[in-house]
């Protein structure tokens, strides 16, 4: 206010803005126009204005008192967010009908464990246990001994899937891809028992979605 | 020897009974499916589908929940007040379905056509807030004591900027009663004249049934779920039922006030024996309904403080205007119609 009235040519007589400072101003009376004296002359053509070189005037730049007092009375935010909202009202759902559909799936996809064979039927694992080594939540326990034939191979294999937290370390640890994780999460059981695996079931998964595997491997070699 | 007297009194007594429950039973299940409404509806605007398992397209969905609720234990804190905390439920309910009486559901289609109704039903919204009040007290528990401070606080703030643009409706037709204000609104519905009194009072009954933006005494980040925190099972469908009665029962209030009740254009004459007019009233109530649940998807729950200075720095100045205009242009122009 202040700013503009004695900026404005019209009042250039430091009487009249003195005395219309005085009665159309707001702010206290410290931060009105002083003049250091209204008979010097030199200041005829130039009077001092407050704040002369600091004042920035906050409402230059931005909307007009009106315009904001327009978008306040009117709601009009209010308004363009009710119109979104509404346009959606009549818009189809993004919803997949879960049981009877389904979303995509990566080949990464972390579920339910499998332990795989090579394709003459010989099981994949040989009993080296790095799997066991990593596995951070301390899910799988691994016994073994020597075959009649010499080789290697698990008398036990047993993952507690109620403390597995499913982060593949097994998988990424695994010499020969034995144990692996398959896109499979849908394995819920009614009592806790059933959710400790053995070797018969880690093996019959493996042999169940062995295809499934395989192409998920393959879809994702490359970027092993 | 019965007196006729006496049996005259008994079938007035029983006619009168048949009336309520004629009204209350249609209204309790109107309450039901504003549940079930509100939560597709919802469901929509998010584009998501909703309930969609009990019956076709979910409708029974409120049914199956009101049979979970009440299967579900009652839990009495054992430092409550007992009677408070049970009677705060039942006078919440009875006092938001008690508004149903006075309400015309066609030309002297109502329980009673109460010449002071408006009167009456401010005094129920009022009445409504003792039931919050006690339940936050009683339940002895610190967020339904916050909730019910909050919503008893921001409902007696916006119950002064509801009576006021109840007020100027009532400057406007010169009566308390409902079937006056109806009757008055052939000509024009009030929403054309009064549209900005119509968004002052559409801002009051909002926080008045307390929906959202005004939620904030259920604010479930800081107050778990406000003055009923600690109310389980019937107690708890006592509240929602009180809840979505009045939600409900406001949009039938805002029909009768600015889209005309239960009168309709006379586009055609009416000589079926269907009585048109509660259909109407019916799909205007729906349009009210409607848009609570629009507001709901679209705002987000306002400050506490931000709440009250709307209410008394903003929009009751501008109610208080609005007060003074209206009378005003009625007499400048010679216009009242009393």
């Amino acid at each position: 206010m202040a700013r503009l009235l004695t900026r404005n040519s019209y009042f250039r007589s430091p009487i009249t803005q003195q005395a219309l400072l005085r009665s159309f101003s707001t702010s206290p009376r410290r931060l009105l126009a002083q003049p250091s004296s209204s008979h010097d002359h030199a200041h005829h053509h130039n009077p001092p204005t407050p704040f002369k070189d600091t004042y920035v005037n906050p409402y230059k730049n931005g909307p007009s008192a009106i315009d904001k007092a327009v978008h306040l009375f009117f709601f009009t935010e209010i308004l363009r967010g009710m119109w979104i909202v509404l346009e959606q009202f009549f818009r189809p759902p993004y919803t997949i009908m879960y049981p009877f559909e389904r979303g995509p799936i990566s080949p990464r996809f972390r579920g339910e464990h499998a332990l795989r064979r090579y394709p003459t039927g010989e099981e994949r694992c040989i009993a080296c246990k790095l799997c066991e080594a990593i596995c951070p939540a301390q899910a799988i326990t691994i016994e073994s001994e020597a075959r009649e034939d010499g080789s290697r191979r698990t008398t036990k294999y047993d993952i507690d899937m109620t403390k597995c937290i499913y982060c593949g370390f097994c998988q990424e640890a695994c010499p020969v891809d034995a144990i692996v994780e398959t896109q499979n999460a849908e394995y819920s059981t009614e009592t806790r028992e059933e959710l400790l695996y053995n070797k018969e079931k880690l093996l019959a998964n493996g042999d169940r979605a062995e295809a499934e595997i395989a192409a998920n491997l393959h879809a994702d070699h490359v970027y092993r | 020897m019965i007196s006729n007297h006496f049996i005259a009194t008994l079938f007035n007594t029983l006619i009168g009974l048949i009336d309520v429950l004629v009204i209350l039973l249609p209204a309790l299940l109107s309450v039901a499916f504003m549940t079930i409404i509100e939560r597709k509806q919802l469901a929509a605007h998010q584009r998501r589908v909703g309930p969609n398992y009990v019956g076709y397209f979910g409708v029974l969905q409120p049914f199956s929940d009101a049979l979970k609720l009440i299967l579900k234990e009652t839990i009495v804190p054992s430092q409550s007040n007992k009677v408070l905390f049970y009677l705060s439920p039942v006078s919440t309910l009875i006092f938001s379905l008690l508004g149903w009486g006075i309400i015309p559901f066609g030309q002297g289609l109502a329980i009673s056509d109460f010449s002071l109704g408006v009167l009456y039903t401010l005094a129920l919204s009022s009445l409504g807030v003792y039931g919050i009040l006690f339940s936050g007290w009683s339940a002895n528990s610190k967020y339904a004591f916050l909730g019910s401070l909050r919503s008893t606080a921001s409902m007696i703030s916006y119950e002064l900027i509801l009576s006021s643009a109840v007020l100027i409706i009532i400057l406007l037709t010169g009566s308390f009663n409902f079937t006056t204000i109806i009757e008055q609104q052939q000509a024009v519905w009030f929403i054309v004249p009064l549209l900005p009194i119509f968004i002052i009072y559409f801002i009051a009954i909002l926080a008045e049934t307390s929906r959202t933006p005004f939620d904030l005494q259920e604010a479930e980040s800081e107050l778990v779920a406000g003055f009923f925190t600690e109310h389980s099972s019937v107690p708890f469908v006592f509240f929602f039922l009180a809840e979505y009665s009045s939600i409900v029962l406001f949009s039938c209030i805002t029909a009768i006030f600015f889209l005309g009740g239960y009168n309709m254009p006379e586009l055609f004459v009416n000589n079926t024996f269907i009585n048109l007019q509660s259909i109407i009233l019916g799909l205007k109530t729906c349009i009210f309904c409607f848009m609570f649940v629009w507001f709901r998807a679209t705002l987000p729950r306002m400050r506490y403080d931000a709440l009250i200075e709307l209410c008394w720095l903003n929009l009751l100045p501008i109610a208080v205007a609005f007060i003074i205009l209206v009378p005003s242009i009625l007499v400048a122009f010679d216009i009242a119609p009393y």
